[in-house]
């Protein structure tokens, strides 16, 4: 098929990863979360997550689809 | 359980998942030219994203959820469910059973068994298969629309509505492509999503070492959680060693099994008929771009899989260790009570401080409609809060009445007449002051009585395991975690609908709708024609419709078993106990069939007549066995032994596998016998293909060693094992 899933992936989870990072930057550590910030780093986590199927999916473009 | 409010973040979230799948709907209808497009995805797709799918289209939210709840349950020994159960029949599939499935060309598990037999074993497995998964989707959609109400406080309606309708949305633009798409992105949401949740959990337990060690008091006390009767305790490692309690009997493990049922009965005949039969699944790898993509999916597959016990049974073990983790004040969640029936409770309380203890334990046990903690219960009626009530109540009754008072006073002024506005003006004020006396009486009444509620909750001796892994979400996650993780959950749920529904319109498009035609429209016919006054005798060959016509059948019966799906959905809603009596014939059919499987494409000379009264007879050998067994502490009927109860098991786990494997027997040798009875109706040349011993071997030797499917194969029942010894 003619579209390359990761470039959805990719997209959502960066998105996704921005809104937590700045939900916790501006809320703080939760207490729920055991004082971990952890929106913030997990927000990070996907956008690497989502940086690096961006990426595959950029590499994917340069090179012709292998049949 | 209590409602979550969800944040902005959260909505935020929850809103770009649907965007973005309904977007690569779009995205993909401009390549859904044939139906074959739309129902087999052309057979286009990378290893990798098949590979996902095929164990995303299996982890559900309902495996989700009730993998938790086993987790709790039976600790460590769940994962069986993986290390014996899936991974050596998902390596069996790709290295034995897929060239098969992927060479024959069948475009579905029934397609290939009316290659390999005739229309009859087809017919009997499509149309099982077609209402299995139209109830499957429906049952999986109801609890996706009854959690939504009691999580988020949604409308069921609009839940049940709103999520089947964007399902609709995309596989209707993009077919099983779209939903095998979509199934990808959710593997990603699922793990992306619960692994903070684990993580957290794991932190805050003491990590590993610290939750086995609470693990082990709960197994020296395991009613203290209303895990299991009072009086039943276990070694201490039975919520933490995988083997060894199974090996020391169906006394020694939560789970009430003995070995060989695990081993053949769970490993055997239900896994391997599962993942190696099932088209739900099975459809995921046949949609590969090539032999070799194909095989290696359930591979690709197999790798995650492995781990995912740490994901979804961990949960419920850190839950159980939570509760018995003093300071930590968490409790397993009781089971969901309507709000009526708090109310109810509530007036009884208040009745408390003039009545014995007993009378007022029995009302509210009553009430609640569910067995109470007699400590909590005894602490509870003692409290200020109760003490309190009484007077609480008789405020806001006293406040009632003054606002009807001061009400009727008003309108008699009014109607005399003779009042002057002064007066009218003062009567008005008092009633607004009583009708403020009134709110503030009321709120106070809805703070005691959510706090009461919270304390009755909290008092009921019973748990709802199932809802283990939404008290943790609850618990952990904080605004925009919270939005991941319930996106997540939503997702499987929509995704499970979506892969049913996927299977059950090519089923019906190509094996149903397609072969019927054939059988009986489409097919040559003798006719009688006038011609120039003579009567002539002609045969008819009418044309099958161009595939248009087929593209055109699959996207409707797409809306159908959506609608059906919704129906049964609320049919699930509405008669639960029917819903227990279809799963429990599901489960009929599906113990046998792995045997017809098996012998199809091993033996050669197996032939239609015996694989189709074998299975038949597999079905009624399930039964009959489900007729003459109980599980302990069962009363007979539709739990089994409605018949006469011949053998009782330890637990109806115990009972489940020994009847799949009872199943499997019975079809297998039904099926050899009736065989060797009957003529052999294929010749060699017309199985090519179909049966082991008649396809030439898939040549590899030019594929570097480490990517051979039978290498990967071998490498990945080793590590399996390995996993099973450290947690042996």
């Amino acid at each position: 098929m003619g579209l390359d899933i990761r470039l959805p992936i990719g997209l959502m989870f960066s998105l996704i990863g921005v809104l937590l990072v700045i939900t916790g930057f501006s809320n703080g550590a939760d207490a729920r979360s055991l004082n971990i910030n952890i929106d913030l780093w997990w927000g990070l986590v996907l956008l690497i997550f989502g940086g690096l199927m961006l990426f595959g999916a950029l590499l994917g473009r340069k090179t012709p689809p292998s049949a | 359980m209590q409602l979550i409010h969800l944040a902005w973040v959260d909505y935020t979230i929850l809103l770009a998942y649907v965007a973005f799948v309904v977007g690569i709907g779009w995205a993909l209808a401009r390549y859904m030219k044939t139906s074959s497009d739309f129902l087999i995805s052309g057979r286009s797709i990378p290893t990798w994203v098949t590979g996902l799918a095929f164990i995303s289209a299996n982890l559900g939210a309902l495996e989700l959820v009730g993998m938790a709840a086993s987790g709790a349950k039976y600790g460590i020994a769940t994962s069986h469910f993986y290390w014996v159960g899936a991974i050596p029949a998902m390596v069996f599939l790709a290295v034995f059973m897929m060239p098969f499935y992927y060479g024959s060309k069948a475009r579905s598990v029934p397609e290939f068994l009316q290659m390999r037999f005739d229309g009859r074993v087809m017919t009997l497995n499509a149309i099982l298969f077609a209402i299995m998964t139209v109830f499957a989707s429906g049952i999986s959609m109801n609890a996706l629309a009854k959690l939504l109400n009691q999580l988020l406080g949604w409308d069921y309606n609009f839940a049940l509505v709103i999520c089947s309708g964007v399902v609709l949305v995309y596989v209707l633009k993009g077919g099983l492509t779209s939903a095998i798409y979509t199934e990808v992105l959710q593997f990603f949401m699922i793990v992306l999503g619960f692994a903070p949740v684990v993580y957290l959990g794991l932190k805050d337990v003491g990590g590993w070492h610290a939750m086995t060690q609470s693990l082990h008091t709960v197994a020296a006390d395991p009613a203290a959680l209303q895990l299991k009767p009072a009086g039943e305790v276990y070694r201490p490692n039975a919520w933490t060693g995988a083997w060894q309690p199974l090996l020391a009997g169906p006394e020694s493990n939560p789970m009430g099994v003995d070995w060989f049922a695990m081993v053949f009965g769970l490993g055997f005949v239900l896994s391997f008929g599962y993942w190696c039969t099932n088209f739900l699944v099975v459809q995921r790898a046949m949609a590969a771009k090539n032999m070799t993509a194909a095989r290696n999916t359930p591979l690709v597959a197999a790798v995650p899989k492995m781990f995912f016990p740490a994901l979804v049974i961990v949960p419920g073990m850190i839950a159980i260790a939570l509760a018995v983790t003093p300071g930590k004040n968490y409790r397993l969640p009781p089971p969901p009570i309507d709000s009526d029936r708090f109310t109810a409770a509530i007036a009884v309380l208040a009745k408390a401080p003039t009545q014995e203890f007993a009378v007022t334990y029995d009302g509210v046990s009553a009430a609640l409609g569910q067995k109470l903690n007699k400590d909590k219960m005894e602490a509870l009626v003692q409290s200020d809060v109760v003490a309190s009530l009484g007077s609480v109540l008789a405020a806001e009754q006293g406040a009632q009445t003054a606002v009807e008072t001061n009400r009727s006073a008003l309108k008699q002024l009014k109607r005399g007449g003779t009042a002057s506005g002064g007066d009218i003006a003062n009567a008005e004020n008092t009633v607004a002051q009583a009708k403020n006396t009134l709110t503030q009486a009321e709120k106070k009444y809805q703070a005691v009585a959510g706090d009461l509620s919270d304390r009755l909750r909290d008092a009921v001796a019973a748990n709802d395991y199932d809802g283990v892994i939404f008290s943790l979400v609850k618990r952990y996650c904080p605004p925009g975690l919270l939005g991941l993780a319930l996106t997540a959950l939503l997702a499987s749920f929509m995704s499970g609908m979506a892969g049913n529904v996927t299977a059950f319109n090519t089923v019906w498009t190509y094996n149903l709708y397609q072969f019927g035609r054939r059988k009986l429209i489409d097919t040559p016919r003798p006719c009688t024609l006038e011609r120039s006054g003579k009567a002539e005798e002609v045969i008819l060959t009418p044309k099958e419709p161009a595939d248009r016509h087929f593209l055109w059948m699959g996207k409707f019966i797409t809306v159908v078993g959506i609608l059906l799906s919704i129906g049964c959905a609320y049919f699930a809603k509405q008669y639960n106990n029917a819903m227990d009596i279809i799963q429990l014939v599901f489960g009929f059919v599906n113990a046998p069939i792995f045997a017809t499987m098996l012998l199809a494409m091993f033996w050669r000379r197996t032939n239609g007549t015996g694989a189709f009264l074998g299975l038949i007879g597999g079905i009624a050998s399930s039964a009959v066995f489900h007729a003459l067994t109980l599980a302990e502490g069962n009363t007979p009927g539709l739990k089994g032994g409605y018949i006469h109860v011949v053998q009782t098991f330890p637990s109806e786990m115990a009972q489940n596998f020994w009847l799949a494997s009872f199943a499997f027997i019975g079809c297998f040798v039904l099926t050899v016998l009736i065989s060797l009875m009957t003529e052999d109706t294929k010749s060699d040349e017309q199985l090519k293909g179909l049966v082991y011993s008649l396809t030439p071997k898939i040549k590899d030797e030019n594929v570097p060693f480490w990517q051979r499917t039978a290498v990967v194969g071998v490498v990945l029942v080793i590590v399996c094992i390995i996993l099973n010894i450290i947690f042996w």
